[in-house]
């Protein structure tokens, strides 16, 4: 008895990780958008869906390895991202000047994105069940049957993510970008290009939301209509992190890996989501600056 | 002699199904269905300025109260069930919401309605065994279109009352500025949750009185979000802080998806995302603030 | 309300009755040597996938095939043109039961085609009972089809209820068991949704009837993406059959977990999406041997013919439970109206007492219901056979164990 206890919490420890990983992989791109360019980009999950779809047109098309695509499509997510915030958003942050205008104006502009992305979708792709088998054997990780293509995109996870950190702590490009996340009012006045800025962080958030999705592809299937899944799994963990906090959405993310695993493997499956919206909703109430934010 | 005008289109309006055919009084409902919702919303959300993506959890949850209590109580008492627990509902939500403002609040009720759905589901599954409840009311087209326009007067009414009471200048003042509304001695707490508890009491029970049209619920069907977006933007289309906005933003807008569903139905996605985006950048304090600012610069310039 | 807005409101009310009555006008044109057939399907929202794989390419093809034959004979050995009305429910039972009015009550149609999904056929009954139309429900399980068809009479029901799947599968079990293939132990897990539920409670007593032992009974989420923990936990139950009552993102997801952790239980049956043409490349090329809801009677020429018809003119194989299903049932209608012609009354009386014959076979209803259908499959040699009812001509021998992935 005891040792299969022993061995259900190294499952939840090892599974729940992995899951982890893969949200907190989701959620990283968000946490830049809202952080940094103070856009609440609530087509996130389209534009992640969009790289998804892209990423089986091409292996379907060309047979190109996932692994390559994911290299392609990364860059291609920056300069979608960069046109967005260049043509959508910026005429908003302009015109709300400094007042909380901004905030509802991207919501809705974006929830326009959403529908209009998903439609494209839908016309381009069709609404079926979209799937392709890339590296889906078990490898065994301390005696747990972990699928290779989960794996990858844990380490995609892993090293996007500490790269990140790294960078924003370390370089002074990354000193740049907290300091607008942090006062956008003042960093003008150290000569900071605060729209350039935004728009970087926009398009690097715009790529990880690609990357997210196309390694979302290897393992999963989806249709054109999961686009507000993923959005909602994002903010539920850049809420939980604290917005524009890449390490607590990294901490949230696996938090939350190991909460679902734990719910659906001790408690029942059936409360996992439920258990997911109340965590969020909780730490709305009680830290609105997240779990892992400072003050 | 200003009441003139509504009373005349609301005897209009109610006697309109006896010239019409079924398919011209579906459209009423719908027309009415999301002026009911769009002016409720608007009744909290106009004025303050938090933009609520909960309207499907109290619609939902009207909906859904039908399902279960239709069989056990007779109609009215069904009625006022759902309005308690919209109310009550609304209460609990707003104790321990309204002091999350901006992206914070949007985001929470955009969740909430998705936690609502499941843990309804939940219990459903393991304490009732069932999913999937039956609504088998003697309640006509006809019946439902009289309700919810009666519902719908209240509303406008109840709107146009408040907008001159004290609870409406505290609520404009706390949607300007909720530091100097704080500073001028408005109690932030109890205006909010008044205004949020009338506005999601009235969006339950529009979800109570549409139910029965649908003869099957189950919470994927009564809790589709689709309902909290199409009410933000038809409100926020006509003017959400204007008495009659929310209205000549739902009726113009429901009848154009209407005529999209026939000339392009692949294509109403993409459309209804042109149109939240053109909302935004074109006209984004409603069209009838838009059309006054048009005509003073007409009038300024002439 | 200051004067400006007032003539604003005035000006908007004109447009919108403008536009209200430009929606009102007439039927588009009821010709004589026509008829109008109207559906409202998912064309957008969550149940466009379902509507996409099932019911759409079901009701194109028949129409395309009918109007290619000349169009619907008629019982004076006429034959008239389809001409089709179609409106997207975009998902939503308000939008659809509208879309319902507005085919019966404004264009008139002669013939209305059911939408897909059981909650949209129940939003849709009343009003095709109110307006009179035969409803050839199709996509819709559901054990209360008896207490349906008394409540409205003009209704069939043609894909039998969770009930008779779920007996279904516990017969194919109880037969291995008996056979001492597998073990009595059984993991099951079910979606929380109506079909899910409906499923696992037809399972529950049938299995314990049976003498099977539920080790591991879930139910999880709708919109549950990962199910490494609920395959792992199964894994470790030590049940030899594993049963999952799920939608295909459910079934599809199961199956891939599965096969990368290297859980191989010697039954492993999914629902819905299991006999989906997309199956096999989902289990990346190891379908054989899994088990799933519906099926057909594969060495069945008039199925032969229609999957490859199918395949030709919509550009894929049609799934292997209820779009076949759909098929008979639009060959149903077309039977009847050609003995009855297209009076609704003699229509619903035709369809519920003459013997048809479809791409199933012989078809007669049972209190306006079909009950002869195929409660579960497998993948045989890269077809989905049916297995069970096994004494049902057509039926295929069940292989078990499933040789591992």
């Amino acid at each position: 008895m005891f040792r299969r206890q022993e061995k259900t919490l190294v499952t939840i420890l090892i599974l729940g990780l992995v899951l982890g990983g893969t949200y907190a992989l989701l959620a990283l791109g968000l946490t830049l958008q809202y952080g940094i360019s103070r856009i609440m980009n609530l087509a996130y999950g389209e534009l992640t869906l969009a790289a998804a779809f892209v990423l089986v047109a091409l292996f379907r098309a060309t047979g190109l390895s996932p692994i390559a695509a994911i290299v392609m499509i990364a860059p291609a997510g920056y300069v979608v991202g960069w046109f967005l915030y260049a043509v959508m958003m910026r005429p908003l942050v302009a015109r709300s000047g400094a007042g909380g205008r901004l905030e509802v104006d991207s919501i809705l502009a974006t929830f326009g994105l959403l529908f209009l992305i998903q439609g494209v979708l839908l016309v381009a792709f069709g609404s079926n069940f979209t799937s392709i088998s890339y590296l889906d054997r078990g490898v065994s990780v301390f005696g747990v049957p972990v699928a290779l293509n989960r794996l990858i995109a844990f380490a995609i996870c892993v090293t996007a993510g500490g790269a990140l950190v790294v960078a924003l702590a370390r370089t002074r490009w990354g000193l740049t970008l907290r300091a607008v996340a942090q006062t956008p009012g003042s960093a003008p006045l150290v000569g900071i290009d605060v729209n350039r800025v935004a728009r970087q962080g926009f398009a690097l958030g715009t790529a990880l939301a690609a990357t997210g999705g196309a390694t979302i592809a290897m393992y999963q299937t989806f249709s054109a209509n999961d686009g507000v899944i993923f959005t909602m799994k994002a903010l539920v963990i850049v809420i939980m992190g604290g917005v524009g906090n890449v390490a607590g959405a990294l901490a949230a993310g696996f938090a939350l890996g190991l909460v679902e695993t734990f719910v659906a493997t001790a408690i029942d499956p059936g409360l996992t989501l439920a258990a997911t919206f109340a965590i969020f909703l909780a730490v709305l109430l009680w830290r609105p600056q997240g779990l892992f934010g400072r003050g | 002699m200003k009441l003139i005008l509504p009373v005349l289109a609301l005897a209009l309006l109610a006697a309109a199904p006896f010239a019409l055919s079924d398919y011209g009084l579906g459209l009423l409902i719908g027309a009415v269905t999301y002026t009911t919702l769009a002016s409720s919303w608007a009744l909290f959300s106009g004025h303050t300025g938090y933009i609520s993506l909960a309207t499907v959890a109290f619609y939902g949850t009207g909906a859904y109260t039908v399902a279960v209590l239709n069989e056990a109580l007779p109609y009215p008492l069904v009625l006022l069930a759902a309005a308690l627990v919209g109310a009550t509902m609304a209460l609990v939500v707003g104790l321990s919401t309204l002091r999350l403002a901006g992206v914070y609040f949007v985001i929470f009720t955009f969740g909430l309605a998705e936690l609502v759905r499941q843990l309804i589901t939940w219990y459903e599954v393991n304490v009732t065994g069932t999913l999937g409840r039956y609504i088998f009311l003697d309640v006509t087209a006809r019946g439902i279109y009289w309700q919810m326009l009666a519902l719908g007067a209240v509303t406008i009414g109840l709107t146009a009352l408040i907008h001159r009471s004290r609870l409406g200048l505290a609520l404009r003042v706390i949607g300007d500025d909720e530091v100097v509304a704080a500073h001028s001695g408005i109690p932030l707490a109890r205006t909010k949750l008044v205004a949020f508890v009338l506005s999601a009491t009235i969006l339950t029970l529009a979800g109570a009185i549409a139910s029965p049209r649908w003869v099957y619920v189950e919470p994927a069907i009564v809790f589709n979000p689709t309902v909290s977006f199409l009410t933000v933007i038809m409100a926020l289309l006509g003017g959400a802080n204007r008495l009659w906005g929310p209205a000549l933003g739902a009726v113009p807008l429901f009848l154009a998806f209407e005529w999209l569903s026939v000339k392009l139905p692949d294509t109403y996605p993409i459309f209804l995302g042109f149109l939240f985006i053109g909302v935004v950048f074109a006209l984004p304090d409603g069209v009838l603030a838009g059309i006054e600012r048009l005509r003073q610069r007409r009038e300024g310039a002439g | 309300m200051t004067d400006i807005s007032r003539r604003v409101t005035l000006r908007a009310i004109a447009i919108c009755s403008t536009a209200a009555a430009a929606l009102l006008a007439g039927p588009s044109g009821a010709q004589d040597d026509k008829v109008t057939i109207g559906y409202a399907v998912a064309r957008t929202g969550p149940n466009a996938t379902g509507a996409g794989i099932t019911t759409i390419p079901n009701y194109e093809l028949w129409v395309k095939t009918v109007n290619e034959a000349g169009g619907l004979a008629m019982p004076d050995g006429s034959r008239k043109m389809i001409e089709v009305v179609e409106y997207d429910n975009r998902s939503s039972n308000e939008d659809l039961v509208r879309a319902i009015e507005r085919l019966a009550s404004q264009d008139e149609v002669d013939l209305i085609l059911p939408p897909w999904g059981t909650g949209s056929n129940l939003a849709v009954a009343p009003l095709f009972a109110r307006f009179g139309y035969p409803q050839l429900a199709v996509t819709a399980v559901t054990d209360k089809a008896p207490e349906f068809v008394k409540r409205w009479d003009r209704s069939f029901w043609l894909l039998g209820g969770g009930h008779d799947y779920a007996k279904g599968l516990v017969d194919v079990l109880a037969a291995a068991r008996d056979a001492g293939t597998i073990n009595d132990k059984i993991a099951a897990v079910s979606v929380a949704d109506g079909f899910g539920i409906d499923l696992i409670n037809g399972a529950r007593p049938a299995f314990e009837e049976a003498g099977f032992e539920l080790v591991y009974d879930e139910s999880y989420p709708l919109g549950t993406s990962d199910f490494a923990a609920i395959l792992s936990e199964a894994q470790a139950s030590g049940a030899d059959s594993f049963v999952a009552f799920s939608y295909p993102p459910g079934s599809f997801g199961m199956t891939k977990t599965a096969q990368s952790m290297g859980y191989n239980p010697k039954v492993f049956y999914i629902s819905v999406g299991g006999a989906f043409p997309i199956y096999p490349g989902i289990a990346d090329g190891k379908a054989e041997g899994v088990m799933a809801i519906g099926g057909v009677d594969a060495d069945s020429l008039a199925v032969q013919d229609y999957f490859a018809r199918h395949t030709e003119i919509v550009g894929n194989p049609p799934d292997s439970w209820a779009s076949a299903i759909t098929y008979a049932s639009l060959q149903i209608l077309e039977q009847a109206v050609a003995r009855v012609g297209l009076d609704h009354e003699a229509l619903a009386a035709e369809i519920s007492t003459g013997s048809f014959d479809t791409v199933v076979g012989e078809v007669k209803l049972e209190d306006n219901q079909l009950r002869d259908l195929w409660w579960v499959g497998q993948w045989q040699g890269g077809s989905f056979r049916a297995i069970n009812p096994a004494d049902r001509a057509g039926a295929s021998e069940p292989m078990i164990p499933k040789p591992d992935w």
